[in-house]
């Protein structure tokens, strides 16, 4: 690989895509796939929502619609709103806090490529006879007794994309703790950088009781085992508390980056210094603790005993309080600012009613005497279909119009874009508000259809026309997307002409060892204090210009993830196929060798020469 | 991140301090070596001389509890500066894994 950025054919790209280690490039690949599944989930969404559009629809059976539940919900969290956010922090991250690369680029290719092998096996049931039909949460005693080889695609799918999540989440940790540049305390990271600690640290927390469950699982089904069965001694509530255990910060995983990414948006376009920055911090790292206390709030009705429902109940009503200073804060940092009304902004905007919104219902269901009346009613849909539509999917969408200049050099049309916001909004309210009535009228959730007599078409009727809207916004987003790609207008850097962090003083196209000099921070908002003081550079730098270090692309992550894949079907297939076994083992012994090279065969990397790099600066600007 | 590799003479007093330093960390490591040992030796005993079971497993457990910080601090560097961060995360690692078992003990298992 040369310094310099050549036209390349496109099987060398291809090549290079699929051996990089570059923190941006794997960004690309995680914004692509995640944006694959989110297509493929809003597919599902769009099925459910026709088949419950009127009352006795025959549109899907109840078997398929179970299986499309349970597929959309699986989907969007693990594969679309999860990649997505790893895009943006490995797009962002990195250079916000002035580092070249993360910790362990060999780590974080590897990472997606478990994430996608893992997303693709568990989307592959759909063709090898029938996807998991048990819902997201899989409850044992429904996973246990489904047919057929769905649930198995579910766990093994999830372990494999799961441990690339455990490895992204440690990589970002270890990146965050040691690679900040000189001057860049920890009361200096900007707030998305800082929602990208916690909820690495939460993923770090957080995934091993989930992988402890799926395994139980996995022994379950595919191996003899008899961890959740009653009758031999098992416990099916085990699985209910493992998969809360990991459930409730997972939500928490979801919701602290989007809450990052809307704190760089209200500063950076109400033109102002976010408002309380350390009680911001500090009510995310509270969050982030009282996340792992509250998950038996998920199973009020399954019979704890008071005395757990009310410890539960009143730790979960706790964290509205951090979040309730977030939303303060975000409201003082516009009050007063400078606000220039652009896509992302109004992203933003719209988020706190709808976030807020959210928050309300879900403190109704912590009080659990209610929760009796409203748990697996179409209220728990409302509830989270609020926070995570209106926490984590706006902040996804503002971020792929924010940082699309930054990845990408071409600025997404303002215009489109508006029109998606509008669309994507005014739908969303309208599929979703109108839920929260038909649960409290008595709709119990993931039901495959309902009677004429039971008054509730209309309301569902809503519901179904609110999804299409949402589907016509994100059809012109990706229509944007296209015209946007098409066009190819470089935009610079700092295309918002308000930037106010590190990430947006680099040249574009970002060199691939993103700081020619390691930079100095000297404040929060590094960027807007070197243009307070006229500095054109945008930069002030820590060291002296010589040779950058860089390491060396790879195939190994991928063939290592392959691996992995191909011992799911040997699993999978035990004991029903006579070469279950032998696939198996040549999975595992594909994964195995290949860590083997790994550690065997010595790469230094390579070093970019001071020459060069002076050299590509006079393209870059 | 790179930086040129510079070569690095240390002065004398430089290399006296970090003599200093190694000969300390060492009677540490000894110290608590011993201890260590004789803390397994305790834990033998109790369970040889054969005393009451609600007896010996608390203590077992005390006994445990204690070779592990022992052995972060004094083997795992723990001790040193710049280990803050990693010593958060066990701490909340250890405590978390405290409330969730306890939790398993008290309303899943003992209900
Ligand atoms: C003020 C903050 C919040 C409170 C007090 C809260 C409370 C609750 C409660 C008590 C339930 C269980 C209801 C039941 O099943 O009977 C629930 C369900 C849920 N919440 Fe929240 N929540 C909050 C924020 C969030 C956030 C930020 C997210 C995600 C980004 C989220 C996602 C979910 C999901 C996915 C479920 C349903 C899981 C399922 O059963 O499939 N919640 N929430
Ligand atoms: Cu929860």
């Amino acid at each position: 690989m040369s310094s310099i950025a050549k036209k390349k054919g496109f099987g060398a790209s291809l090549w290079d895509y699929l051996t990089t280690v570059d923190h941006k490039k794997i960004a690309i690949l995680y914004l692509a796939a995640g944006g694959l599944f989110f297509v493929i989930g809003g597919i599902e969404a769009m099925l459910i929502r026709i088949q419950l559009a009127k009352p006795d629809n025959d549109f899907v059976s109840a078997g398929l619609f179970n299986e499309i539940i349970t597929m959309h919900g699986t989907t969007m969290i693990f594969l679309a709103a999860m990649p997505l956010l790893f895009a943006f922090m490995n797009a962002v991250m990195p250079l916000q806090i002035g580092a070249r690369d993360v910790a362990f680029p060999f780590l974080n290719a590897l990472g997606f490529w478990l994430f996608l092998f893992g997303g693709l096996f568990l989307n592959l049931s759909w063709f090898m006879g029938g996807a998991p039909d048990a819902g997201w949460t899989s409850y044992a005693s429904l996973s246990l007794a489904s047919e057929g080889h769905g649930v198995d695609f579910y766990a093994l799918g999830l372990q494999v994309s799961g441990a690339g999540t455990y490895i992204a989440g440690i990589n970002f940790l270890v990146t965050i703790i040691n690679m900040r540049a000189p001057g860049m305390t920890y009361m200096r990271m900007p707030l998305f950088t800082w929602t990208t600690f916690v909820a690495s640290a939460l993923i770090l927390f957080a995934f091993p009781p989930l992988t402890v469950g799926l395994f139980f699982l996995i022994f379950d089904r595919m191996f003899g085992g008899n961890f959740f069965d009653h009758t031999m001694g098992g416990n099916t509530i085990i699985w209910e508390h493992l998969f809360w255990i990991f459930g409730h910060p997972e939500v928490y995983i979801l919701i602290l980056p989007a809450f990052g990414i809307f704190s760089e948006i209200f500063s950076l376009f109400s033109r102002k210094r976010l408002f309380g920055y350390s009680s911001m911090v500090f009510a995310t790292v509270l969050i982030g603790f009282l996340g792992f206390m509250v998950w038996a709030h998920h199973m009020f009705t399954v019979g704890l005993g008071p005395t757990a429902n009310a410890i539960f109940s009143v730790a979960t009503m706790a964290i509205a309080v951090p979040t309730g200073m977030k939303i303060f804060n975000w409201l003082l940092t516009i009050w007063g600012g400078s606000i220039k009304v652009t896509v992302p902004m109004l992203y933003a905007l719209g988020f706190i009613p709808s976030f807020v919104a959210g928050g309300v219902t879900g403190i109704m269901q912590a009080a659990a005497p209610l929760d009796y009346q409203l748990h697996d009613s179409y209220f728990i849909v409302a509830h989270f279909h609020y926070v995570i539509v209106g926490g984590v999917v706006l902040a996804i969408l503002a971020a792929v119009h924010l940082y699309w200049p930054l990845m990408f050099n071409q600025m997404l049309s303002e215009k489109l874009g508006k029109w998606t916001f509008w669309f994507f909004f005014i739908g969303f309210h309208c599929t979703f508000f109108i839920q929260h009535f038909l649960g409290l009228m008595g709709m119990p959730r993931r039901v495959f259809t309902f009677g004429a007599d039971q008054g509730w078409d209309t309301f569902n009727l809503i519901s179904s026309l609110g999804a299409i809207l949402m589907a016509i916004g994100v059809i012109i987003l990706v229509v944007n997307v296209i015209i946007t790609i098409v066009k190819n207008e470089k935009v610079g850097n700092d295309p918002w002409g308000d930037g106010r962090t590190l990430e947006w003083a680099i040249p574009q196209p970002i060199p691939f060892y993103n700081f020619k000099q390691t930079p100095l921070v000297r404040g929060l908002d590094t960027f807007w204090i070197e243009k307070q003081e006229g500095n054109k550079e945008g930069m002030t730098y820590a060291e002296p210009l010589s040779d950058i270090h860089m390491p060396n692309g790879s195939i190994i992550p991928l063939v290592m993830s392959f691996g992995l894949f191909v011992a799911s079907f040997g699993a999978l297939y035990n004991g029903e196929k006579d070469w279950a076994i032998p696939v198996l083992v040549l999975g595992l012994a594909i994964t195995f060798a290949s860590m083997a090279i790994r550690s065997i065969k010595d790469d230094h990397g390579f070093h970019v020469h001071k020459e060069d790099i002076l050299k590509n600066e006079g393209g870059n600007k | 991140m790179s930086h040129d590799a510079h070569v690095y003479s240390k002065s004398q007093t430089e290399y006296e301090y970090t003599r200093r330093v190694r000969r300390e960390a060492m009677r540490g490591q000894v110290t608590t070596f011993a201890i260590m040992i004789f803390l397994t030796l305790i834990a033998f005993s109790a369970v040889a001389a054969g005393f009451s079971e609600y007896f010996i497993v608390p203590i077992l457990l005390l006994l445990a509890a204690i070779q592990v910080v022992l052995q972060l601090y004094y083997f795992m560097h723990m001790s040193e500066k710049n280990h803050g961060m990693a010593a958060f995360f066990l701490y909340s690692g250890a405590i978390l894994g405290f409330t969730l078992f306890l939790t398993f003990l008290t309303i899943v298992w003992w209900n």
